[in-house]
């Protein structure tokens, strides 16, 4: 009963998206404030229907009701409860029916939130949005039914793919859609300017919470994703330019440059036909991304669903969104002119250069990850493009993007000083010089390498020279330093904590992927080997009882110069009821990089292991990098400036400090 | 559902043969030159029945045996290119992670550049377009839009 009231509220929050799809519109465009004013409790409507449909699926999940199919497919009465719940969203019906979840959140927060907004551009915001709905929802209902009941009752499931169950993937589904459905919100702001025929700041600091939210989640989702790949594929790698992560960097580069370019709409009043694009763009690829993992057009490890219909549904829609937007660009979009004239050299111009390299690169990964399928589909042959292109391509478009980040910050709006922003920076050059020197004199290379690790000291650099110069350290007083420290803007936190972490990142990437060492044997018990100086001893192997699988468990003990720093517990772990195997590695984080132990199988006599032994440089350094540019996100998002929304709202609320200082 | 099952145990084979990390040490060469050179091409080379895994990283059991191929040709005093060009003799192109340049692959070789020199031209003409221009007001096309200005 509880299921079919979850498919009947989806069925009606159908009916309710398409008439706040339509509605709405239509009463903008005849300026009817009753038609218009529909719009915002249609949302909430939708997303109570919505959030009825998944309570409803989760209901399923957590009491193993195994007559709805779906649960029976995915999961298993012996499941520890959190991968119960994980399970709503582990398989394809279920991701979907988040995915409208997610989409129906944000209509329902701008209905909520947005009272501020101007009537009729809150009415198409909201009507574009529930169009997006509209499509998500019937390919939900019509190919991918969550709800479908079976018959005869299994008398328990078939259980959840074990590579799954695990808390790193539990949370990485919904982090990801709700980047890539947070996009939605700058994409009906865009198609919303298009009919309205303007973009100006009051609109650019609309999109901007909304995409920087969107960043930050998909931020941290991606990088959730990389770290549970490092983790349980036991091989330490942690990126493989897969088709299904370029699926969600595709939109993350894009989104970036968005959130850069709304920067300049919102301060200087032009790019603003450019912004609209990208986040025509930015949406575009999430849609794509969606496409290529729920088609099954790439067979991959990501993608469970592989059902054609699906995919024809979700290829039509994209071509419909993406063309449809294309062609409302191409018609309205002249009629977005900007105002702000600026030089090459100036803030506007760095933040552009921003754009050329992201977008530059995000067409890369498209055309690398799209570039076999193509092939194969006019039959002219089958190539491969793996990791090496993918690094060949991004390697030199990354490089001059560090160099120009460290700068940007210090040229002014309009017409910037180069050489005095260089002046401000001798202090940083001379570190960067020394260090990179030294690295290179310590490593022997590769010189790619010592480019990176120096680029990375170079933004860092950068920006706390800026940070310092903003709060006046050293030139004024402490007392003074402090003040303005204190007022300062949470924007300008958020950019230096963002850029920080780039840097911190980009640090542990280069040195992860070149300086790694690697020992693999056969060892029996009390046999000891040296990995990067240290000791790793094998003790031996115990089986252990987890709740629904049966574990082999190593013990390592890891010694440095004598003395003994770490013991490890790789497993390997057997899941009967999927029939399957997981290997665990054992980690242990150390500030300059990982110990990380795998153990494999019993050779013939059963008495000694194969054990995968690492030193991965740097890798914490990744995942810390990653948290702070997330961090950095969220403090700019607490920005007043960004609550508030519209300024001309509640000037006078506005804290003296907290106006914008740009250096 | 049938098809949908037999699906799902591809995934699934897919999914065991990812968890278990490639280079078994009896595959291993007894001369670190050798294996270290043998680890190099093999990072390169793609396992066929794989998503995007190189025969390095994968236990799937054609990946090992090309893994003994490229040792046996190395043992055998092959240089790197030759045991390449071997595998590539026998599995195509699609064995490459990185594709070789040849007119089929410009598109995705000189893609990037071109997209790269596009953009910059495409930024450079709206510079300079923008020098030469008066500055724009802000027009608005809707009745909503010349109230509120």
């Amino acid at each position: 009963m509880i299921a079919e009231t979850g498919h009947f509220a989806l069925v009606l929050a159908l009916i309710v998206a398409l008439v706040q799809g339509t509605v709405p519109m239509v009463g903008a465009a005849r300026r009817h404030p009753g038609l218009m004013a529909m719009a915002r409790p249609a949302a909430v409507t939708q997303f109570a229907l919505v959030a009825i449909a998944f309570a409803a699926l989760t209901h399923a999940y957590v009491t193993s009701d195994f007559s709805v199919l779906n649960v029976a497919r995915n999961s298993h009465s012996a499941k520890p409860m959190l991968y119960k719940i994980a399970g709503v969203w582990a398989n394809h019906e279920g991701s979907m029916l988040l995915w409208v979840l997610i989409l129906a959140t944000f209509g329902s927060a701008v209905a909520l939130f947005g009272r501020n907004l101007p009537p009729t551009l809150a009415a198409r915001v909201l009507s574009v949005q529930a169009m997006i709905a509209v499509g998500f929802l019937a390919f939900t209902l019509l190919t991918s039914n969550p709800f479908e009941r079976l018959f005869p009752v299994p008398v328990d499931g078939r259980g959840l793919n074990p590579l799954l169950q695990d808390p790193g993937l539990a949370f990485h589904p919904p982090f990801l859609y709700l980047g890539y459905v947070g996009f939605s919100m700058a994409y009906s702001f865009a198609i919303a300017a298009l009919i309205e025929g303007r973009v100006d700041a009051t609109w650019a600091r609309w999109v901007r919470p909304w995409t920087l939210a969107a960043w930050s989640f998909l931020t941290f989702g991606i990088g959730l994703g990389s770290w549970w790949a490092y983790y349980e594929l036991g091989w330490g790698g942690w990126w493989f330019w897969d088709p299904v992560e370029n699926a969600s960097f595709m939109p993350w580069l894009a989104g970036t440059a968005l959130l850069h370019s709304s920067v300049v709409v919102e301060k200087r009043g032009t790019l603003k036909g450019w912004t609209v694009f990208l986040a025509i763009v930015t949406f575009g690829l999430s849609l794509l991304g969606t496409f290529l993992v729920r088609s099954g057009v790439l067979t991959s490890v990501h993608t469970f669903a592989a059902d054609p219909a699906r995919g024809v549904f979700i290829l039509g829609l994209l071509v419909l969104v993406i063309g449809g937007s294309f062609a409302l660009f191409a018609w309205r979009g002249p009629a977005l002119r900007g105002v702000g004239l600026f030089r090459p050299i100036s803030r506007e111009g760095s933040l552009l250069i921003n754009n050329l390299l992201m977008t530059t690169a995000a067409a890369s990964v498209l055309l690398g990850t799209l570039y076999p399928l193509i092939l194969d589909a006019f039959d002219a042959g089958k190539v491969s493009v793996g990791a090496p292109f993918f690094n060949a391509v991004f390697v030199p478009l990354m490089v001059p993007m560090l160099a120009v980040m460290a700068v940007g910050p210090f040229l002014g709006w309009k017409r910037g000083d180069l050489a005095g922003a260089l002046g401000h920076l001798k202090a940083a050059v001379a570190i960067v010089v020394v260090v990179g020197l030294a690295t290179w004199a310590l490593s022997g290379g590769p010189v790619l390498a010592i480019l990176g690790i120096t680029a990375a000291l170079w933004l860092a650099a950068g920006t706390l020279t800026e940070f310092a110069g903003r709060i006046a350290l050293f030139r004024a007083t402490p007392a003074v330093s402090l003040g303005r420290l204190i007022r300062l803007p949470r924007s300008a936190w958020g950019m230096t904590l963002a850029h920080l972490g780039l840097a911190v990142a980009v640090a542990g990437i280069t040195a992860s992927a070149t300086w790694r060492t690697e020992s693999i044997q056969t060892l029996g018990r009390g046999e000891a080997v040296d990995v990067a100086g240290y000791t790793f001893t094998f003790l031996g192997v115990r089986e252990v009882e987890g709740p629904n699988y049966v574990a082999t468990r190593g013990v390592f003990t890891v010694a440095k110069d004598g003395a003994m720093i770490a013991t490890l517990h790789p497993e390997t772990r057997r899941y009967p009821v999927e029939g399957q195997q997981t290997t665990e590695a054992a980690i242990r984080s150390t500030f300059l990089g990982d110990l990380y132990a795998v153990i494999g199988d019993p050779t013939v006599g059963g008495d000694a292991f194969v054990t995968r032994l690492y030193f991965n440089p740097l890798v914490p350094w990744i995942w810390a990098g990653v948290l702070i540019v997330v961090i950095g996100g969220l403090v700019s998002l607490s920005d007043r400036r960004l609550r508030v929304g519209a300024p001309q709202r509640r000037p006078s609320v506005a804290a003296p400090g907290s106006e914008p200082a740009p250096a | 559902m049938r098809g949908m099952l037999a699906t799902f145990a591809v995934l699934c084979a897919a999914l065991i043969a990812m968890t278990a990390a490639g280079v078994e040490p009896g595959e291993m060469l007894a001369d670190p030159v050798l294996e270290t050179r043998a680890r190099d091409i093999s990072k390169n080379l793609r396992c066929l029945v794989c998503q995007n895994q190189s025969i390095d990283d994968s236990n799937a059991a054609l990946a090992r045996d090309l893994r003994i191929i490229v040792r046996e040709r190395l043992a055998a005093g092959d240089s790197d290119t030759e045991v390449i060009d071997y595998v590539v003799a026998r599995y195509g192109d699609f064995v490459l992670l990185k594709p070789p340049l040849k007119p089929v692959t410009y598109a995705l070789w000189f893609g990037p550049v071109a997209i790269a020199l596009a953009a910059a031209a495409a930024a450079a003409a709206f510079l300079r377009r923008r020098r030469t221009r008066r500055p724009f007001r802000s027009i608005p096309t809707s009745a909503a839009g010349s109230k509120r200005c």
